[in-house]
């Protein structure tokens, strides 16, 4: 083992966007999170729910809603009134659609996934038709007063149910009237102050499930108008409801952080008598929970203090496995700290602007654990404000700590900078080469000579940087067989002759730097699992790389030999991918070399 | 003499029992509800009328504790009952009748043994009162010790028992036993034990009480994984108890806080509550109607509380408190007994009525239900001898610090309380041990003084002071101070006469003049401090009795100030009656507590009872009889003009009886109804009696005995008036049992006929004046000869007028002679 310094880094003050809407795919493998800032991203069931995409936010964009429709495709609207239909290959918005009623409060796909309803200000509903390359309007439902803050399809898509402030409305789809209208503050004492329906699901039995702000879950036979059940929840608002496609099963988010299960149970055992019971709550948010989902096998609940727990479903876990445990994301999942090594330099990406820090030092040496007192403390170099509305995408300071780079999603900029007595100077970097934006990762080599950008479909850009501030596009790396999804991560080997790239299809290429071709590629197909974080080690012929979701992959490369080898972090154990003679896993050592890749 | 002559210790309060004891019964009438509520209470059950507020019966016969009491489901009328020997017994509680005794339990019938398991019984239906359970059948092995423990679901398809962290469910039909366990690990000041569970009364639904204070609500629990629960929290610590409301839809809980906490729906957004209930919650109880509820409390307290939960009545016990220290003291202008209630209150609790007088508040401070806070409590209590003054001493729990108060409190018959007169503070520096007052009857207020032992090593002589403003009111201050070569003042009391005063200083007993305030003399017995002491009474007053915790009894005489004689005995209690030379003296040596009744003159006692009772008693007192009682025997003359009454270390009541509780506590009314042997109804007691004096007069044709007819006419007027107006028979059916209820036979009327016809004869002679004395005299005569009855012969009229006629006569001329 080397010697370490370890600083302790409490000056990123990052601080995420909370969760504003959450949207479960219909065949449950994937999760869609957008965030207060217009961040969307994208969880992968399969894949340990790991954040597979992110989409940067846009100042002028607001997600109130997203919904999944016609097979994998997300769309968002929000309260700037545009219906977005988001590339998630290209991890970009795509296309935006003027909803025409103001701000759009909520959008829901039918069943099938061919028409999105949505619920503007002005009272007014509206459903589009999801047609190949981008949306339609098709009519205009029953316009009543009063803003449409949630919609419920029913699972026939025969009506749709539409939460207001004071009453909720089932509209009749083929007609488009209003053929129920139910004041939910009837009867209440706060009835001075309005009711807000904030989530609402219409069940296939005909049964309206109302969340209001007065803490009340309200069952409600929307035909005869009469109210079945109500369970008061809590003190607070209620804000969020999501039921399970079965419909035994739902959450609410309350706005004092606390989530209720509600389900169907028999009143008698081995009775046919069911009725909803409130059973266990769960308070893992410190305030408003705006956006609850409910997969077959988990409650999802995302707050607006940031955090996405998945919280497994005990009974419907079949063993003890990954899936029974409580996820909490607080952290994102992408790098937003890139270090200069031997410069000592810290750079922090916020939404909208970078920050270089210098480490603080010392000059006492300790033993292990020990706190050494600091010589000189942290220094804020510089703050890099990003223009325009965009959110930042990636960023990264080179090795030698003399080049800074930013992307969004629609401009790269790459900086000098200067670190001298007088303080830091940053100079923009002219005549970038035009490439096609956004770029998805910057990749300084190990000497700072090179800059890789990791761009779409599969493409690397290899620039060349020039001594005292300039850049030339070297080469462009595309996977052989072409891809479709853009490249992820990066990594180039310490000795400046390989780099390995992964793209959002976890497809892993490694090119040989020295002839720009490929010298290898795997698809870590067994588990799926996308990986968090790429390195490589400088023996020719050996990488590795190491995701973050406790799986580690290892391949050796060696001519034409090729080995794989899969990490259990959990275990300690590691063992070979491919067959053995005999057809059966081996667990053998990995080549050492490799081992002691893996220690860095 | 009509009772046997044994004397039997009876007992007659104990706690009520914390497991689960409380019934509430209601007879449903279309007319009027009566409800009945049972608890056990010691050895027996007790049936309380909620209506009239009266005990209605015991139901006795078990020989140890009784577990557990449940309603028979098939006749509400009817409830079993269990106990630690190990008999079921099924009573009609009604009329006190035990009709079947099991050696165990019958159909559907469960109970937990010794080892806590919860077994099945088969009632057999035998014809015989005395059964046999053969059937047994484990039904869950390791159950809670508590019934609150264990609960029965929705008709009786399953059986919840908790215990520790784990919840067990067996379903009888399917035979499946489902298990769950929580966490053990206390997070987050959670502590998932399991403290009583219920069930829903209509819905698949197990509440369970935890030791954290929640309470969680399980359903789904035929699966194994499929279960869910959801969880109410209100209450800060243990759950002691639950109960549903009849449709289960409220959900009532009760703990330490004092507080009966009313659920709506499941919801833990509404609830109701009842606070100030006064102490913690031991348990509820819901009626069979759920028109009432009951809580039983850890004072001894049963309080009854309507639907929409407001505080309807309690029957209040002896309350139980934490610690009595001021002994039991009898009251001496009511005659009850006097000892610690409430936190900071005196109880004052009627023996012959069973129920507490009064509570009279001594500290006047809020008593705060805290662990580990340190708060004032009542410690000594005595009264002076006519009642009318009474002084008490509280002190802090502080060790170091006790801050002492001794107040003075004087009897007002305006308001019929004692009103505080003098308070003084820290009276002295350090504990105070004993206090008496000088009990002189005859000498009226200005004898009257107290005097107060302490451990600051002085005994301190009060007298009451007239105040120099003109209303003449009195104040109480410090007239003597005495020590005894600095050694602790541990015991004080004063002589009969009031002219000694003996106080004990460790080893050492002195006694002074109450006059001059000279020390007498001393007496010691070493080795050993002295434990108690007391003078002899009346013939015995020349005697000084004195106990050491060394386990000496010595009798001093103060004549010769010698060792009159001691005895080698452990006495832990030593009481004088007051009304007699008698002085009772209780022992505890190897865990039983044994009674000696001597009197001082005599070195051997009068009475022994060795093996009084198992637990260890504290504290006894004799309480005047209102009148001597008849005892025959030679050997229990002792107990003519007083009863002597015992509490326990579990604050049970006693006393020694020559009757059963039974016969104490039965109302005369009650004891009408047990005259029949087996009635069932009032109305077939009715019938039943009615045919039976049809018969009786058939047989005995006109010759009727006279007192049997006197004796049954008011019983059958009773029951008229008792028996609600639904079930009586038919008016004219009734009208010929009230009037012959009514009749008055002819062989009756001798004694008042006779007092008739002399009342006739008087007035007939006041108006006859000139007949003057000699009729008077006449008359008293002839009354005299009627009264004695048919057994003079009759004089005739002929021979009367003659008689009178000699009378008349003048025979003056005798005298001449």
């Amino acid at each position: 083992m080397g010697e370490f310094e370890v600083h302790r880094v409490r000056f990123f003050g990052l601080v995420p966007a909370g969760v504003r809407c959450l949207a479960c795919h219909p065949r449950g493998s994937r999760l869609a999170l957008a965030r207060t800032d217009g961040a969307v991203e994208v969880y992968n069931f399969a894949a340990n729910y790991f954040q597979e995409k992110v989409i940067p936010g846009h100042e002028a964009r607001s997600v109130e809603s997203l919904c999944w429709a016609a097979g994998d495709r997300l769309f968002g609207a929000g309260l700037g009134g545009d219906i977005t239909e988001y590339d998630l290959s290209g991890l970009s918005a795509a296309r935006g659609l003027d909803g025409g009623g103001g701000p759009i409060w909520s959008m829901v796909a039918n069943s099938s996934g061919t028409q999105l309803a949505i619920g503007c200000e002005d009272g007014s509903v509206k459903i589009f038709q999801v047609v190949p390359g981008g949306i339609q309007f098709e009519r205009n439902l029953d316009r009543r007063k009063g803003r449409v803050l949630c919609l419920s399809w029913h699972p026939s898509d025969t009506h749709i149910v539409a939460g207001s402030i004071d009453f909720f409305r089932v509209i009749d789809v083929a007609s488009g009237q209003t053929v129920q209208r139910i004041m939910v503050n009837h009867h209440v004492e706060k009835a001075k102050h309005e009711c807000v329906v904030w989530a609402i699901a219409l069940l296939s039995s005909g049964t309206v499930v109302s969340a209001d702000s007065f803490g009340r879950v309200q069952f409600w036979d929307w035909e005869q108008g009469t109210l079945a059940e109500s369970h008061t929840v809590s003190t607070s608002a209620v804000l969020s409801l999501a039921v399970s496609q079965k419909e035994d099963s739902m959450i609410v988010g309350t706005s004092t952080g606390a989530t209720y299960h509600l389900q169907l149970l028999p009143v008698r055992l081995g009775g046919l008598e069911k009725r909803w019971v409130r059973t266990k709550p769960f308070q893992f948010h410190s305030h408003d929970v705006r956006a609850v989902a409910h997969s077959p096998t988990a409650l999802i609940s995302g707050g607006l203090d940031a955090q996405l727990v998945i919280r497994p479903l005990m009974e419907k876990v079949q063993k003890k496995n990954y899936e029974a445990v409580l996820r909490k994301f607080t952290f994102p999942h992408r790098r937003l700290v890139s270090c200069a090594r031997k410069a000592r330099l810290l750079l922090f990406q916020f939404s909208q602007y970078l920050e270089l820090w210098r480490l603080g030092s010392t000059e006492e040496t300790g033993k292990d654990g020990e706190v050494l007192p600091l010589c000189r403390m942290p220094e804020h170099l510089v703050q890099l404000k990003s223009k325009g509305p965009e959110h930042i995408y990636c960023s990264c300071v080179s090795p030698c700590g003399t080049w800074l780079g930013y992307s969004t999603a629609s401009r790269f900029q790459l900086y000098r900078v200067r670190c001298d007595e007088d303080g830091v100077s940053l100079r923009k970097v002219p005549k970038v080469p035009k490439l096609l934006p956004p770029a998805y990762q910057l990749q300084f080599s190990a000497d700072s000579q090179i800059l890789f950008v990791a761009s779409a479909r599969g493409s690397v850009h290899v620039f060349q940087l020039l001594e005292p501030g300039g850049c030339k596009h070297l080469h462009t790396l595309r996977p052989p067989s072409g891809c479709s999804e853009a490249v992820y991560l990066l990594a180039p080997s310490a000795d400046g002759h390989w780099l390995a790239a992964v793209s959002g299809d976890w497809a892993i290429h490694i090119y040989n730097l020295k002839c720009f071709k490929v010298g290898l590629g795997v698809t870590p197909q067994p588990q799926g699992t996308r990986d968090g974080g790429l390195s490589m080690h400088c023996p020719p012929g050996s990488h590795h790389c190491i995701p973050g979701a406790g799986l580690g992959w290892l391949w050796c490369g060696n001519g034409g030999q090729r080995q794989s080898w899969r990490f259990w972090f959990g275990m300690g154990v590691w063992e070979s991918c491919q067959p053995g003679p005999g057809g059966s896993h081996q667990c053998m050592s990995p080549p050492a070399a490799s081992l002691r890749g893996a220690q860095l | 003499n009509k009772y046997k002559q044994e004397v039997r210790l009876v007992l007659l309060l104990s706690p009520l029992n914390t497991t689960n004891q409380i019934l509430s019964v209601s007879s449903t009438t279309p007319t009027s509800k009566n409800w009945y509520l049972l608890y056990a209470s010691g050895d027996f059950v007790k049936v309380h009328s909620v209506n009239t507020e009266e005990t209605l019966g015991l139901l006795c016969g078990h020989a140890d504790l009784v577990t557990g009491i449940q309603l028979n489901p098939h006749n509400h009328m009817q409830v079993y009952s269990s106990s630690l020997d190990g008999t079921i017994k099924l009573w009609d509680f009604m009329d006190g009748i035990p009709i079947k005794y099991y050696c165990w339990f019958q159909t559907d019938f469960f109970l937990w043994s010794d080892t806590f398991q919860l077994v099945s019984v088969k009632l057999t239906k035998g014809a015989g009162q005395d059964l046999e359970g053969k059937e047994l059948s484990v039904v869950l092995d390791g159950v809670g010790a508590s019934s609150k423990q264990i609960a029965f679901g929705r008709e009786d398809s399953y059986v919840v028992s908790v215990k520790d962290v784990d919840l067990q469910v067996y379903f009888f039909k399917r035979k499946l036993l489902n298990r769950f366990s929580l966490s053990t690990a206390k997070t987050k000041g959670g502590d998932n034990r399991f403290s009583c569970v219920v069930c829903h009364p209509t819905e698949d639904c197990i509440a369970t009480g935890h030791a954290d204070g929640k309470i969680r609500l399980w359903r789904n629990f035929h699966h194994k994984k499929g279960y869910t629960y959801s969880s109410l929290h209100w209450h800060h610590d243990t759950v002691m108890d639950l109960a549903y409301s009849l449709e289960g839809t409220r959900l009532l809980s009760g703990g330490v806080e004092s507080v009966l906490v009313q659920w709506h729906n499941e919801s833990s957004c509404q609830k109701d509550f009842l606070p100030r209930l006064g102490s913690p919650i031991e348990c509820i109880s819901m009626s069979s109607d759920g028109v009432l509820c009951c809580t039983l409390h850890t004072d001894n307290r049963i309080s009854i509380i309507n639907s929409n939960l407001r505080f309807s009545r309690s029957i209040q016990g002896l309350i139980k408190s934490r610690d009595v220290k001021t002994g039991l003291v009898v009251d001496p202008r009511t005659k009850a007994l006097v000892l610690n209630g409430e936190p900071g209150h005196l109880q004052f609790y009627s023996l012959q009525s069973d129920q507490q007088l009064f509570s009279l508040d001594i500290v006047q401070r809020q008593y705060i239900h805290q662990a580990g806070l340190k708060q004032s409590d009542l410690v000594k209590v005595a009264f002076s001898a006519r009642g009318t003054w009474l002084a008490t001493v509280e002190e802090s729990e502080e060790v170091a610090d006790p801050e002492l108060q001794l107040k003075l409190w004087f009897y007002t018959e305006e308001t019929q309380s004692f009103a505080l007169n003098t308070r003084i503070n820290t009276p002295h520096d350090n504990h105070i041990t004993d206090m008496c007052f000088r009990d002189m009857d005859e000498l009226g207020d200005d004898s009257l003084i107290l005097v107060t032992t302490g451990r600051d090593c002085v005994f301190k002589v009060w007298v009451m002071v007239g105040d120099s403003d003109p209303e003449g009111n009195v104040s109480w201050s410090c007239d003597f101070v005495g020590s005894y070569h600095n050694y602790q003042a541990t015991n004080c009391c004063f002589s009969e006469d009031g002219s000694l005063l003996a106080v004990s200083f460790e080893e050492t007993v002195t006694v002074w003049d109450s006059l001059t305030w000279d020390l007498k003399c001393t007496f010691c017995h070493p080795p050993g401090n002295i434990r108690n002491i007391c003078f002899g009474r009346q013939t015995c007053s020349k005697y000084l009795i004195g106990a050491t915790d060394y386990g000496f009894l010595c009798c001093w005489n103060l004549l010769t100030c010698a060792l009159e004689w001691n005895a080698h005995l452990n006495v832990v209690v030593l009481q004088p009656d007051p009304l007699s030379e008698h002085i009772a003296a209780v022992s505890w040596l190897s865990k039983e507590s044994s009674l000696f009744v001597f009197k001082p003159s005599e070195p051997w006692p009068v009475y022994i009872q060795r093996n009084l009772c198992k637990e260890k008693i504290l504290l006894a007192a004799f309480v005047p009889r209102d009148e001597p009682e008849t005892i025959s025997s030679e050997k229990y003359l002792w107990l003519r003009k007083s009863q002597l009454f015992f509490l326990t270390d579990t604050q049970e009541l006693m006393t020694l009886s020559t009757k059963s509780l039974e016969e104490r506590l039965t109302p005369s009314s009650k004891q009408l109804a047990v005259e029949e042997s087996l009635p069932v109804t009032p109305f077939s007691v009715l019938l039943g009696k009615h045919r039976r004096q049809q018969a009786q007069e058939d047989t005995d044709l006109g010759k009727p005995v006279v007192h049997n007819k006197q004796e049954q006419a008011s019983p059958a007027v009773k029951e008229l008036l008792h028996t609600p107006a639904h079930v009586l028979p038919s008016a004219s059916f009734l009208c010929t049992i009230f009037i012959n209820s009514l009749l008055i036979s002819k062989e009756n009327k001798s004694a008042e006929e006779v007092a008739d016809e002399v009342e006739m004869e008087s007035e007939k002679a006041e108006d006859d004046s000139d007949e003057e004395d000699v009729t008077a005299m006449e008359q008293e005569d002839t009354s005299h000869i009627e009264l004695l009855g048919e057994i003079t012969c009759k004089l005739s009229k002929s021979q009367e007028k003659e008689l009178r006629k000699i009378r008349k006569m003048d025979y003056s001329w005798i005298s001449a002679f």
